[in-house]
């Protein structure tokens, strides 16, 4: 038998937390935006193949920053669980809040019990018929959700990029603007040029047909970066 | 006993890294199982169901042309006039149905997850090939079933994103796939349609001409076979038509089908 000297619960968590922080705050940051016809996704993401925004199901969408092998882990299982529910029930009964409390649950099971705890922030988001009914949720390393609206930003540096968000955000943006608004606000926080190369970005467009994720290309994103924004 | 932190999510075990499988998944989570795997526990010999049906693919310039009759029987009774049998399996490929109605449909809903399912774990499309492949892997876990006399004998028609042009794929009770070179049609009225199809087809055929063709051997099937149903103008029921080609998986207008059926009568 083990002999394991008492660390006060306080401490314990204390420490994690510090843990988790400073490994989410080394990676890049990734925010979500609503916009006119739905939900933008984007990231710091130098990588053209491995991402951190993807589908999990027709409305709902994911994005993690933080440790790749540990968001990609509750990628793949959130997308189990979505195509699971889908097909025992009915496509409509996959919901982003399903998601984020399998997420929530998974990460402050992993928090407490786990060795070392998941260095991850995630989002998930769900496209509505109107503006109205998006869903955006932000899930923390310790399981914590927070239900957002409008913005939110996650990472090292989600203070002072939800900062800047809030003085660029306003309702009903067209597409580009908020791609241009959420880069630039990207590129302030992290001190550097924003190079489109670096940016990945995807929408739930609540204009498509049944699968509403579609990626933002490369092109598409420089076309819109390059040019003045709409007056 | 430390509480799995995965236990709210669905599993599967897999040597390394992750499954791409949504059949595998269904198999791992459910302890029933989809009805396609577990019917070795059926103790009786249940009616043999006839698969009245006719389906049928051709190649077309640039793709393929998939169609189907839209009737559905109970032995001697018409169940229904309006069944659909073509349905889209994902972006770029299609499969038609014959056999046993309940479990070809659950199969084709099976076969949609998994093609979405495998796209979005690996970032990826499978190929065609692959695509194929595991559908005859899925037929083949429906052997036992099909033993009880409900066979599924679907049809598998894709554009091939990779090499370019369709293909067509046909399938027998036992998980067997073959690849057809022009056309095939398969049902009981399957037999009359490929009569027809032999003396119409044409390498590079428009995409127009193959949907007449297509109409002209589901009409010349539905006069063979009681199983297969005809078009009925009185009541708007024509042949459902899908087109496959690098656009996508398109359903043929019914005015045009309309249009083709009645060249051919010459209404």
């Amino acid at each position: 038998m083990s002999f394991q000297p008492y660390v006060p619960p306080e401490q314990l968590i204390k420490d994690r937390s510090e843990f988790a922080r400073k490994g989410i705050a080394r990676g890049r940051s990734g925010v979500a935006v609503e916009y006119a016809d739905g939900i933008l996704f984007l990231a710091d993401n130098p990588s053209a193949t491995l991402h951190k925004i993807s589908e999990i199901y027709d409305r709902v969408a994911f994005a993690g920053v933080g440790k790749y092998s540990e968001f990609e882990d509750l990628r793949i299982a959130g997308v189990r669980l979505a195509d699971l529910r889908g097909y025992s029930y009915g496509r409509e009964d996959v919901t982003a809040k399903t998601i984020a409390n399998a997420y929530s649950q998974a990460l402050s099971t992993i928090f407490t019990t786990q060795m070392k705890p998941y260095e991850v922030e995630l989002l998930v988001g769900q496209v509505g018929d109107n503006p109205a009914e998006n869903e955006l949720f932000h899930i923390l390393f310790d399981g914590s959700v927070a239900d957002e609206q409008g913005f939110v930003a996650m990472g090292g540096r989600a203070d002072d990029l939800n900062e800047q968000l809030k003085n660029g955000y306003a309702e009903g943006l067209a597409l580009a603007d908020a791609v241009r608004m959420a880069s630039t606000a990207l590129a302030h926080v992290e001190e550097k040029p924003s190079e489109v190369a670096h940016i990945e970005a995807a929408v739930l467009d609540r204009t498509r047909s049944r699968r509403k994720f579609r990626r933002l290309t490369g092109g598409e994103l420089a076309t819109i970066v390059a040019a003045q924004p709409s007056a | 006993m430390t509480k799995d932190p995965f236990s709210g999510f669905p599993s599967a075990s897999y040597p390394l890294g992750a499954d791409p499988s949504f059949f595998d998944l269904v198999r791992a989570t459910e302890s029933s199982g989809p009805a396609s795997t577990r019917a070795a526990d059926v103790p009786v010999q249940a009616p043999r169901v006839p698969h009245g049906t006719t389906v049928l693919a051709l190649k077309c310039a640039g793709g393929v042309v998939m169609a189907g009759d839209r009737r559905a029987v109970e032995g001697f009774t018409i169940a229904d006039e309006r069944i659909d049998k073509v349905f889209p399996a994902d972006e770029s490929s299609a499969i038609a149905i014959a056999g046993a109605a309940g479990q070809a449909t659950e199969i084709v809903r099976l076969f949609q997850t998994e093609l979405e399912h495998y796209e979005k774990v690996e970032g990826d499309r499978l190929s065609l090939e692959g695509k194929a492949n595991r559908l005859a892997q899925m037929i083949r876990g429906n052997f036992p079933m099909a033993l009880q006399g409900l066979v599924v004998v679907p049809l598998f028609a894709g554009f091939d994103e990779r090499h370019g042009g369709g293909r067509i794929f046909r399938y027998d009770v036992t998980g067997g796939r073959w690849e057809e070179a022009d056309y095939h049609s398969t049902g009981s009225g399957g037999i009359h349609a490929r009569a027809t199809l032999k003396k119409r087809w044409r390498q590079d055929l428009s995409v127009e001409d193959a949907v007449a063709v297509a109409v002209e051997a589901l009409y010349d099937a539905s006069q063979e076979d009681v199983a297969t149903g005809g078009p009925i103008p009185s009541r708007n029921i024509y042949p459902s038509v899908k087109t496959i080609t690098e656009a996508g998986v398109v359903a043929v207008p019914e005015e045009t089908v309309r249009a083709a059926f009645e060249r051919i009568v010459g209404a």
